[in-house]
């Protein structure tokens, strides 16, 4: 059964149409990551599934149900705000029992349920301050905890750790996870933040100018990018792209670059059989994906590596890694390696690119070969 | 708003000795002389209200009172007569209460709830209605005085004061709206939709979350409509007569058109009750007003 399903959905402000023709579903018990660069449409499209917003065109499913036409109280979600919207007349306390003072919900289960929560979120010293007397992180805490006093049949999350710093980003995105396997709600996440992304969905829609460009689990998105945006997108630092041309002759066929010397990166076999000879190709590499080059590691690896040489231009040590500016056959790349293997700036040393794990993109339309 | 903490640069305190006790004597003394010009009339008008009749006739209008008595005070509130009616100014100081304060109430409580709904809440033509009833705030009262006696007769509410209610009530609602407007205008949306999402409709969001933001705001309405109301001329005069009257149009009939002699001194303590209420609010509640009016709803 599908939590959530988003069928062709559109949605225009006046002539600007922000969101095109968006196609998402969410399984029950999934966390969905809505991400992409800011004014793409992730909080519109939140506002949707909210109720907030009208739709253009197209359909809104709640566990099988149209919703288009319902107002946001009879959809049965919660929902948390980048800006956390706690009403700052209330304590802490009425805050969370709001929801359920409207809903009719008697006293003593509103109490039950005020204790229960506020001892997950640890936050039963602050029930009767005012939101104005609580620190970020608080705030953050009881915005989570005004959404679980509820049992909802859909979680929304707009941001919810963005103003947090980030040290408190990496506790409470932790904890977002652990109460995600606790409660085991459908969840739909926007971030702008794609290692938040990577850690806590099951599935990640990318969104870019109101299209959604790439709708997968974590893993798949990272390993293959369905176009140079999403490929550009996710990953840090950013996947390098060298403009190159694929060449086939009978002796060897693989990846030349443009400006290099010629020198061939041979392709795994099997998987890239459809291009063809002279075909200009975007080749795109995750900075992770280079190693300095050793003796014999090729063909360790069954030969899927390939040897370019790097042109060192500067170095950024972060401490557990060090990310290296760069020139390759001319053009700019970024390269990561281990601290105690980097070369100097100035220099210029072999590494092996993992071929297995590159991406091909087509330069006219973006979209991955 | 956040309190400032910092010390204000303050030029009277620099340059030499002598130069700052010039500046600060010469500061002083020019705030000094504005103060006794606009408080005279005041001083001089209380001053009168204590003095027997042939005394100010004998040494004119400005000297103190010889002797304090309260005579003339009791006079003008319970017997003198104005207009023809000899209950003092009693009667038309009520008149103008029991019109002032329904008409602040009412027009205040629509004002606020019209300005909740035309800043939160979004409805075919709402710029438009906004619009149309800020309108009322640039239009001249006397423009209004033919429409609003037509009104007045069709609904035989002429020569009353629950007519006054309603043309102030009316008339006042757009200042307050535009004020409220204002103001939720500064209330972040995301907690409309937050209570939304919690369950609340229209008239809950309004009680739970908008009216406990709004004490700043009500206040600058109620004085901005208490004093206005309360000074309000035009429309009292136009449409009420005889001891329907508020006080404000009542004692038109000191201008010196009445025959026979003039009581000065009582004339005086009338002019004084007509003024105090609106004295009183401003005394009391101008540094609300400005806060009100200064200050966000959410800090
Ligand atoms: N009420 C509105 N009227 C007109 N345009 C709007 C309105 N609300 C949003 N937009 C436009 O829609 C686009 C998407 O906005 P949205 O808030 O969904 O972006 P977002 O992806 O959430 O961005 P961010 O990451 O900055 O929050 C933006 O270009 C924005 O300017
Ligand atoms: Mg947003």
């Amino acid at each position: 059964m599908s939590s959530l399903l988003i069928k062709n959905l559109r949605k225009s402000y006046g002539s600007v149409e922000v969101l095109k023709d968006i196609n998402l579903e969410a399984k029950s018990g999934e966390f969905v990551a809505l991400v992409g660069p800011s004014g793409c449409g992730k909080s519109t499209l939140l506002s949707i599934i909210a109720g907030l917003e009208s739709v253009t065109s197209g359909e809104v499913l709640i566990e099988d149900k149209l919703v288009n036409n319902e107002a946001p109280k009879d959809r049965d979600i919660a929902m948390v705000f980048q800006s956390y919207a706690l009403y700052p007349t209330m304590t802490v306390r009425q805050n969370m029992t709001f929801g359920m003072e409207c809903r009719n919900i008697d006293k003593a289960t509103q109490d039950d349920t005020i204790t229960r929560v506020a001892a997950l979120l640890q936050i039963e010293p602050l029930l009767n301050r005012k939101p104005g007397q609580l620190s970020g992180g608080q705030r953050q805490r009881v915005a989570m905890g005004r959404a679980l006093v509820r049992d909802p049949k859909l979680f929304l999350f707009d941001e919810p750790l963005s103003n947090l710093d980030a040290k408190l980003r990496v506790e409470m995105r932790s904890e977002i996870k652990k109460l995600h396997q606790n409660v085991g709600r459908t969840t739909v996440y926007v971030t702008h933040d794609q290692i938040e992304a990577m850690t806590l969905a099951t599935r990640i829609a990318v969104m870019h100018q109101g299209v959604l460009q790439q709708y997968a689990a974590p893993k798949e998105i990272y390993e293959n990018p369905a176009n140079v945006f999403v490929a550009g997108f996710m990953g840090s630092p950013n996947m390098n792209f060298f403009s190159a041309r694929f060449v086939s002759s009978d002796a060897e066929s693989g990846i030349a670059l443009e400006g290099g010397d010629g020198a061939l990166l041979p392709l795994p076999d099997g998987q890239y059989d459809h291009l063809t000879d002279g075909q200009p190709v975007i080749f795109g590499v995750r900075p992770e994906h280079f190693n300095p080059a050793h003796e014999g590691r090729a063909a360790r690896k069954g030969n899927t590596s390939a040897v370019v040489s790097v042109a060192i231009e500067m170095d950024e040590p972060t401490g557990s890694e060090t990310i290296l500016m760069c020139k390759i056959a001319q053009q700019e790349a970024i390269v990561v390696c281990e601290p105690d293997e980097a070369p100097e700036p100035g220099t210029t040393m072999a590494f092996e690119i993992d071929m297995s794990k590159i991406s091909l993109f087509d330069p006219s339309t973006e979209e991955r070969l | 708003m956040a309190e400032t903490t910092h010390q204000a640069f303050d030029p009277l305190a620099t340059g030499s000795h002598a130069r700052q006790l010039r500046a600060k004597f010469t500061v002083y003394a020019l705030l000094v002389f504005f103060a006794l010009l606009y408080l005279s009339p005041l001083v001089i008008i209380f001053m009168n209200s204590f003095r027997p009749l042939e005394e100010i006739v004998r040494e004119g209008f400005i000297s103190a009172p010889n002797a304090l008595s309260a005579q003339y005070w009791v006079e003008a509130w319970s017997s003198f007569c104005i207009g023809g009616n000899c209950e003092g100014v009693s009667r038309y100081f009520s008149n103008t209460l029991i019109m002032t304060i329904p008409a602040t109430i009412l027009s205040t409580a629509f004002g606020v709830v019209n300005g909740y709904a035309l800043s939160k809440w979004r409805f075919k033509y709402d710029t438009w209605v906004f619009g149309l009833i800020t309108l009322g705030v640039f239009l001249p009262a006397q423009m209004t005085l033919l429409p609003w006696a037509f009104v007045l007769g069709k609904i035989g509410l002429s020569n009353t004061i629950g007519g006054l209610v309603l043309v102030h009530t009316v008339q006042g609602i757009s200042f307050t709206t535009l004020f409220c407007r204002n103001y939720f205008v500064a209330v972040p949306d995301d907690l409309i939709k937050a209570a939304r999402i919690d369950g609340a409709g229209f008239w809950r969001i309004f009680r739970r979350i908008m009216l406990p933001l709004s004490p700043p705001i009500l206040i600058v309405c109620v004085i901005w409509q208490f004093t206005g109301i309360w000074n309000e001329f035009l429309f009292g005069t136009v449409f009420t007569s005889g001891s329907n009257q508020p006080i404000t149009s009542a004692i038109v009939a000191f201008s010196g058109s009445g025959t026979g002699e003039r009581h000065y001194n009582v004339e005086a303590a009338s002019v004084i009750f007509a003024a105090l209420p609106p004295l009183c609010v401003y005394v009391l509640g101008g540094k609300y007003f400005v806060r009100g009016l200064t200050s966000g709803a959410v800090k």
